[in-house]
This record gives structure tokens, C-alpha cells and sequence, in this order.
């Protein structure tokens, strides 16, 4: 997918994460600040990369502010945000396909 | 070497006597010669020993650089005191080469941290480290590590001469002008003075710091004038309002409830819930909630709670009010209504630090305690809990009277949810040991009961009342099937505190965290 | 993946408890307290705002974790919205148990839920006729309505009424005695009973006033319900223990069903057991008693 436009998705409540996508310059560029940085940060920022891959989305700037989500509240979040940039969250969504 | 609950201490901190952690009694029956402070005669009479400023009591009490202040964390995160005193010392004494050893220090310290930075402050010994200065500490800051050390071992280490107090400060909400001080009558009240105490014995000079003086006597005095060199009257020791909150509320959060009413459950199911026992609980969410359902089963079985002790809250004084429990002693009180009700309320009495913990005394309270309910940031397969280091390895917790009451008592409960958001309480290893596995008894979480292996006879109780319970094992895979399996933290080789277990061997070090790169 | 098994139309659901899809901290778990079913709520719990967020959440929450014997139903948003096709989608290819459709109204609103989520079974290969449908009651015309609601679909297993909508369409307030809404519960539980599927009352939203809700809990058995939903899991408990059968009439519907067995095999088909004359009329509700008391754990027994 491509990035058209910045989106953001999810909270910065306790056990959420805040995603924020904005169009990219070719490749894809991750901040992220986690609660739990020390103990799950490399598993955070794999879980994001992998559903960015899963998504196809091959440039884009991510910004990650993570409240110790869950990997499945972390997926949700940067599909969201990844969907909400193309204007394409909110039907006909490929659930079991590229969300999964 | 490595000690008892596996942790490798540096052979480099094990001089001078030091030993690593070798089980719980390990000292039992070995003789201690105490220490005796040198202290100033004041033969003379003298009408006042009010003093103008806390620089004036500094230099009576000939304060120098190299000297050790101690503290007591009454006022809580209220306190003003702590950081007057070291202003004075340092910016208008030009003081340096400083120790604290206070009972707790948190975010109302945070002035201090900027003096650890500067190297005026070189050591800190404490029995809780939150804030500003438990950042730069686990930075390595201090010039030297930190020692923590819990509501029992501090007395042991002064009364031993492992501390010795220089000027001991005592935050009091009611002096009058020799020094009788009491927790109760001022502004800003705080009940118990009970860490004051042991201090007041065994330091040199003893300075009381107030903000409302009353008239001669201030009776009954929890530090006595014999002990005081200086008064010194200030506007304003602490805020009120942060000294103690309005009334400790029990808990209305569902996974509180549920876990506390667990708590209960096990308690009732074992041969020590019976007429007479005795109780602490700590004032988090679930252990405080757990005091309603054992109301419950107290009234089912009509027995009544011998005593309790602590930190207390309203909910305790309110059941000494109802006739449902027959004394409290406390060394804190964390509400109003716990601090208008000590000394006041009759059979709710006020005890020293080392009256209450002080595994190297005669007597200590916890030793004849059944029951405690304590929270934990961790606790491991080995039941051994953390309640000093968050999951970035940074020092921001308190062991306080958690490792003495769980020694001590006859059925040590640990309350504590499965997971915190990200973080498994229940894991493979605590960050750091503060209290040892082999002094946890139960562990209740949100996710199940699990009893110490060690406690074949509390299996028993537990199985003979149908009370479910699974292997701590399990539950720390169900929390890693949630959260996923941490790294390992990454630690540098400076240790920046060491932890001292509450016979005075060493339970762990915390040493330097690596900083973190996603790289 | 957590696979599911088929959900099961006609089980225990004492107690059912509304959770926002939008909040992680909440749905992660919410089987920990016991309740029967989970309601995920994509309706009013979530900003007009969030519905596509809070999909997303839910679809991963389906297929991450295991709710166990938990039912997992979601209440999607209203014929009405915009949102409802694709809460249908995500709720079936995510494998929810089933489906409450909010603000029923008529037989046609469950045959146009039924028809979007065939649709949807067949689109994400999921087998025909495994999610479950309930239908929320929130306006006078759903009472009126309620039978042929019930009778909508095979795959109904139930009805619940919503009482914050129904009062302010009645232009009533919640009474302690409950009489503001004791007709619209009354025609429903009919309903429900005449189309042989199960009824739930409507929540109760004043946490702090216990009494008024065990009244509430205690009139809701009394009138027949099956179950009440729930907005917080100490309200779990009460349900639970006010629903249960108590130890007498575990025994009486124990001794009838044996009694009826050796009397039937014996080719007897009236009896009297203590002294009360018995017929194959009170089996069945002999048999409810007795699966009922060993949900609750009070009865281990193997003869239903």
C-alpha cells in the first residue's frame, strides 16, 4: 500500500500504542518510544516492520508511541493507521488476506 | 560468589565481615555487639534549645563534610525536610562528601539528585528509592553504590554500627522547645514517628525540625527531648496534603476484587485464621480490598484479629473501632483517619522501626505475625520478588518492611496481577532479589493461585478447601503467552546499589544499565 | 490462531458483559472473571470516529486470544449506520460466536443481518450457519414485534431488551420496583418463550447501588429470564448466585429425573415423588435444574 497522507491510530492509554504514518522518502523509517523499551523494544519493532511488509508498504515514516500494547493491539494499530492514510479503513477490508 | 538465591555478588563488596545471602535465619543465635553514639552533655540547664536557623543547628551539632544525616519518610511525598537540610549544609555550610540515610526517599526529594550530580551527596542508604534520584543513581552517579536496605535491617545496621549517624534530622509535626516531639497536633500531621526513633537513639546529635511549637511538655513524646541537641522552627515542614490522603478508598477495580477476595480465601483455609491472629496488609489495591472479604469470613466464623501492625490505613483503625481486631501498632499511617487515631483511639499504639522488623533484636512484631498481603513488581519462579527495580532496570520502588514481614511471618501472601500492561509480574527471573523466594509462602494473581513447593502443609489447606491453585511455573508461561518472552536486560559491570538482605548479608546488587538501542 | 469450536445456539448465558472492541486493556482478558459470554462491543462504547479502529482491534483480538468456554459475541452497530456490513465482515472472519443486532425492529432486520452474514461465511470460507444471532430490543415497535423477531432464523438463540433506549422512547425513568418496564419484559420474556429462545434483560448502570441491583437481579429470576447483561464484572457474582438452584431443588429435580427413568423403562409414565404427582411434563425442567447446578458447581452428578 501506499502511504497518501499522514494518518494516526490508536491511544497513549496504558496497554495501547499511538501509530502516526506519513508518506515516506523510499524507504521506511521507524521512531518509536516504548514503556517496556528495554525488555520488548526489538520485539515491538518487529512486530511493526513485519506488518508493514505484510501490508506492502515500502516507504513511509512511522512513528510508534508504545503504552505496553500487546503485539495484536500493535498490529491493529499500524494496520489502522496504514488504511486510514489511503482513505481505505473503513470497508471492504481484506480480513484473513493481507490482515492476519 | 554466588549466594543462596543465585545472584553473583563481586567478591570485591565481601570485606570486612560481609557475607553473601545464605537463607533465611542464617544469623539466628550469633551475637552482635551494639553501637553507642557519642553524644554531647548538656548538664547545664537550659530554658530553649530553639535555634535560629537549620544552619545553626548544623554547626551546634559541629556538622562537617564526610558526615552521615539520616531522614525518616513520615511526611511522605509531602516532605519539605530532607531537602532544607541539605540545602542548608551544602549551599550555606558549604558542606560536601555528604551521606543520606533516610528510610525512604522519592519524588519529593528530587532537589537531592542535583546534589548526587554535583558529588556533594557521595552515598545514599535508604529503605525506598523513587524518583529523580533513583535515575541518577542508576546512572552511576553516586560516587559510591547505594545501599538498600528494608524497615528491619536499617535498625539492625544502626543499632550494629554498620551506620553510623552523624546528625540525626526529625521531621516533627509537634515539638516543643527542648525537643518532645509527637506526630500529631500541628499542621502537618503524620501520626506514627516510629523510623524516628531508632535514629534518635543511635545517631550524635539530634536536630528536631518543626513547624509548630507547642507548649512544654509535649506528651507523650514518640522522640524524647533527652536524645535532641536543637529545635529549630520552621515555617512549614511538608504538604499536608501529601502527607496523608483524605481516607485510603478500597479498591473498586474488579481485578482488585477478585484477587483480594482469593487472598481471603487462602487466608480462611489455613490453621492460623483462627481467634487471635494477627495481620498486615500493604495499602496497594488488591492487598488493602483483601481486609473487607477476611472481615467476611471473620464474622462467618465469629473470631475476631488479635492485632494488627503496619503502615495502617482507615480501613484497619475502622475495624479496631468496630471490636473486629483487638490492637493496632503501627510505625506509619498513610491516611487521616490512621493519623487522628494513633495515641487517640484506645489499643492503637505507635512502635519503632526496630520494635517492628529488626530481625537481629529480641522481639521483633513480624516475628509473631501470621498473616501478611503484599504486592510485588515481580516475582520469579524461585517465588522471589522485586519490589525495588522497574522492567528498565532503573531503582524506583521500596523494599521497606516487605523482606521482614515475609520472613517473619507464618504465611506470606503475595498479591499481584498476572501482567501489567507489557510486563509479566510473573517471569523467569526478577530483575532483583529484595525479597527471597524462600520466605513467600502463596502467590495470588488474576490468573490463579500458586503455593511455594516449600509449603506442603499450606498445599494441603488449600487442596482440603477446594481452593484451585496451579504451579507458579504455568502461570509465568500463561503470562509469556500474553506478552511475549522479554530480553534480557543489558547491564554494565558498575554496580550502582547494593542490596542488603535483612540479616545484613548481601541479597543482590543493581548494577548499571546499559543504554538501550533498538540497533 | 485460536480455533473455536462451533458455538453451541442453546448454553448457559447467566451473565453477559459489554466490553469496548476499542479498549485493549479490557478485552484481552475479560474471561478471567467467569462470565458466561463477552459482549465486544462495536456500537455505543466506540466514537463515530473509531469504528475502523476498533475493528481492526477486534479482528486480532479474535484470533489472538483464547476466550476458552467463554461465548464471544459482538454487538455491531445499528441497520441504520453505515459501519454494520463490515462489523458483520470482520466479525465473521475474525470467528465471533455471534452476532446481537442492536435496535431490532422487525423480522426483516434479522433476515437482513442473516443474509450479510451468510454472505460474509461464504466470503471468508467459514461454514454456513455457525455464527449466532441475538437481537437487542431497544423501542416500543421491537416489543411489539418480538415474536416474530425471535422466530426470524434457526440461527437466533435469543432476545435482550435495552433499557436506556426503551425508557426514553416510553418517556420513563428506572423505578426500584422495575414497573416502568415490567410490561416490555413481560411481552418479550412471552415472546421469547413462545419461539423457544433465550431472554436477557437489559443492564444495570448504578455500580454503587448493590441493593437495587440484587432487586433487580432477583425480579429478572423471578420473571424467567435466562440471563442479564453486565457493564462490570463485580456484578458477575450476584447473578451467579441468585440464578443458582438451591440445594432442595437440586435434590427434588435429581430424585424426578431418576424416578422418571425407572419408571419409564418400568412403563410407568405418571409417579408421585414425595408425595407430589410427576409427569414427562416436569422433565425438561428437571434436567435444566440439575445442568444448571453443575455450571454453578453445586452438583457433579452424571444423569443429565
Amino acid at each position: 500500500m501506499v502511504i497518501q497522507k499522514p494518518a494516526v491510530a490508536g491511544t497513549v492509554e496504558s496497554s495501547d500504542a499511538l501509530v502516526s504514518v506519513e508518506p515516506g522518502d523510499g524507504k521506511i523509517e521507524l521512531t518509536l518510544t516504548s514503556s517496556v523499551m528495554n525488555q520488548y523494544g526489538r520485539q515491538i519493532r518487529d512486530t511493526v516492520l513485519e506488518t508493514l511488509e505484510r501490508l506492502d508498504v515500502k516507504s513511509v515514516k512511522i512513528n510508534i508511541v508504545d503504552k505496553g500494547a500487546l503485539d495484536c493491539t500493535l498490529k491493529a494499530r499500524v494496520e489502522c493507521a496504514v488504511f486510514r492514510s489511503s482513505d481505505a479503513s473503513e470497508k471492504d477490508i481484506p480480513w484473513g488476506g493481507v490482515i492476519r | 560468589m554466588k549466594n543462596y538465591v543465585g545472584r553473583d555478588i563481586p567478591d570485591y563488596l565481601l570485606v570486612n565481615g560481609k557475607e553473601v545471602y545464605q537463607g533465611k535465619n542464617y544469623m539466628d543465635g550469633k551475637y552482635m555487639k551494639k553501637a553507642s553514639p557519642c553524644t554531647r552533655r548538656y548538664e547545664k540547664p537550659q530554658e530553649s534549645k530553639i535555634v535560629e536557623t537549620l544552619a545553626d543547628a548544623l554547626k551546634l551539632c559541629g556538622a562537617k563534610s564526610g558526615m552521615t544525616f539520616s531522614f525518616h519518610h513520615h511526611l511522605r511525598d509531602g516532605d519539605f525536610v530532607v531537602n532544607m537540610v541539605m540545602k542548608a549544609a551544602i549551599e550555606e555550610l558549604g558542606l560536601d562528601d555528604l551521606t543520606i540515610a533516610a528510610t525512604s526517599l522519592g519524588a519529593a526529594h528530587d532537589p537531592v539528585a542535583e546534589y548526587i550530580e554535583q558529588g556533594k551527596v557521595v552515598g545514599i542508604q535508604t529503605s525506598g528509592i523513587r524518583g529523580r534520584i533513583g535515575e541518577v543513581v542508576s546512572k552511576g552517579l553516586l560516587k559510591t553504590p547505594a545501599i538498600v536496605r528494608s524497615h528491619g535491617g536499617r535498625p539492625r545496621a544502626i543499632e550494629g554500627g554498620e551506620v553510623h549517624i552523624d546528625i540525626a534530622f526529625v521531621a516533627a509535626p509537634t515539638s516543643d522547645c527542648v525537643g518532645n516531639c509527637r506526630g500529631i497536633g500541628g499542621k502537618s500531621n503524620c501520626g506514627s514517628l516510629g523510623y524516628a526513633m531508632t535514629d534518635a537513639k543511635y545517631a550524635d546529635h539530634v536536630v528536631v525540625v518543626t513547624d509548630c511549637l507547642v507548649d512544654f511538655p509535649n506528651m507523650p513524646a514518640s522522640v524524647e527531648a533527652i536524645d535532641v541537641d536543637a529545635v529549630v522552627v520552621v515555617d512549614s515542614i511538608g504538604n499536608p496534603k501529601k502527607i496523608a490522603s483524605a481516607a485510603a478508598r478500597i479498591s473498586q477495580n474488579p481485578r482488585d476484587l477478585m484477587m483480594a477476595e482469593n487472598v481471603a480465601k487462602v487466608i480462611a483455609a489455613t490453621p492460623y485464621f483462627k481467634e487471635g491472629f494477627s495481620f498486615q496488609t500493604g495499602v496497594g489495591g488488591p492487598s488493602l480490598a483483601a481486609n473487607l472479604f477476611l472481615e467476611k469470613y471473620m464474622d462467618e466464623r465469629s473470631i475476631r484479629m488479635g492485632w494488627a501492625i503496619g503502615g495502617i490505613c482507615g480501613p484497619m483503625v475502622e475495624m479496631l473501632k468496630k471490636g473486629k481486631v483487638g490492637k493496632v501498632i503501627d510505625v506509619q499511617d498513610f491516611d487521616l483517619d490512621a493519623v487522628n487515631s494513633i495515641n487517640q483511639t484506645p489499643n492503637h499504639f505507635e512502635m519503632s522501626a526496630s520494635q517492628y522488623a529488626n530481625p537481629a533484636n529480641k522481639g521483633a512484631f513480624v516475628n509473631k505475625l501470621d498473616f501478611v498481603v503484599l504486592a510485588a513488581l515481580e516475582i520469579d519462579t524461585g517465588f522471589n520478588v522485586n519490589v525495588l527495580t522497574g522492567s528498565d532496570g532503573v531503582l524506583r520502588g521500596a523494599p521497606g518492611g516487605h523482606p521482614d514481614t515475609a520472613a517473619g511471618s507464618k504465611c506470606c501472601i503475595i498479591v499481584t496481577p498476572l501482567i501489567r500492561g507489557r510486563m509479566a509480574t510473573v517471569c523467569e527471573h526478577v530483575v532483583t532479589v529484595t525479597t527471597p523466594g524462600d520466605c513467600v509462602d502463596v502467590l495470588v494473581t488474576d490468573y490463579g493461585i500458586a503455593v511455594n513447593p516449600l509449603r506442603l502443609d499450606l498445599i494441603e489447606c488449600l487442596d482440603k478447601a477446594g481452593i484451585p491453585h496451579v504451579s507458579i511455573e504455568s502461570l509465568k508461561e500463561k503470562a509469556y503467552s500474553l506478552v511475549g518472552r522479554p530480553d534480557d536486560l543489558q547491564w554494565e559491570d558498575k554496580v550502582v546499589a547494593i542490596l542488603e538482605a535483612r540479616d545484613g548479608t548481601i541479597l543482590d546488587v543493581v548494577r548499571k544499565i546499559k543504554p538501550f538501542t533498538l540497533e | 490462531m485460536i480455533p473455536r469450536p462451533k458455538p453451541e445456539r442453546f448454553r448457559l448465558r447467566r451473565t453477559m458483559i459489554f466490553m469496548s472492541a476499542q479498549k485493549p486493556g479490557l478485552i484481552k482478558d475479560a474471561y478471567i472473571y467467569g462470565v458466561d459470554s463477552i459482549m465486544l462491543d462495536l456500537e455505543d462504547a466506540v466514537a463515530e470516529n473509531q469504528k475502523d479502529a476498533a475493528r481492526f482491534s477486534l479482528y486480532h483480538a479474535l484470533k489472538t486470544i483464547d476466550y476458552g468456554d467463554t461465548e464471544v459475541i459482538v454487538r455491531i452497530n445499528g441497520l441504520d449506520t453505515p459501519h454494520w456490513q463490515e462489523d458483520i465482515r470482520v466479525c465473521v472472519a475474525g470467528g465471533a460466536d455471534g452476532i446481537r443486532i442492536a435496535k431490532c425492529e422487525s423480522a426483516q432486520d434479522v433476515k437482513t443481518v442473516e443474509a450479510a452474514v451468510e454472505a460474509a461465511e461464504k466470503e471468508f470460507g467459514v461454514e454456513v450457519g455457525r455464527t449466532l444471532l441475538m437481537a437487542a430490543l431497544e423501542s416500543p415497535k421491537g416489543i411489539l414485534n418480538a415474536y416474530e423477531i425471535c422466530s426470524a432464523s434457526d440461527r437466533m438463540f435469543g432476545v435482550a431488551i435495552s433499557g436506556g433506549d426503551f425508557r426514553k422512547c416510553m418517556q420513563t425513568k428506572p423505578t426500584p420496583d422495575g414497573i416502568d418496564m415490567v410490561v416490555a419484559r413481560g411481552q418479550m420474556l412471552i415472546a421469547a418463550r413462545a419461539a423457544g429462545v433465550q431472554c436477557f434483560d437489559t443492564v444495570f448502570t448504578n455500580l454503587d447501588d448493590m441493593a437495587g441491583y440484587e432487586a433487580e437481579v432477583r425480579q429478572n429470576k423471578a420473571m424467567g429470564f435466562d440471563g442479564k447483561s453486565l457493564i462490570n464484572p463485580k456484578q458477575i457474582r450476584l447473578v451467579h448466585e441468585i440464578f443458582a438452584p438451591t440445594e432442595k431443588e437440586i435434590l427434588q429435580a435429581e430424585k424426578i429425573v431418576r424416578a422418571y427413568r425407572e419408571q419409564s423403562a418400568a412403563g410407568v409414565g405418571v409417579f408421585t415423588v414425595d408425595g407430589k404427582m410427576i409427569d414427562i411434563a416436569f422433565i425438561p425442567g428437571a434436567e435444566r435444574t440439575l445442568k444448571l447446578a453443575r455450571a454453578c458447581g453445586l452438583w457433579e452428578g452424571d444423569l443429565v
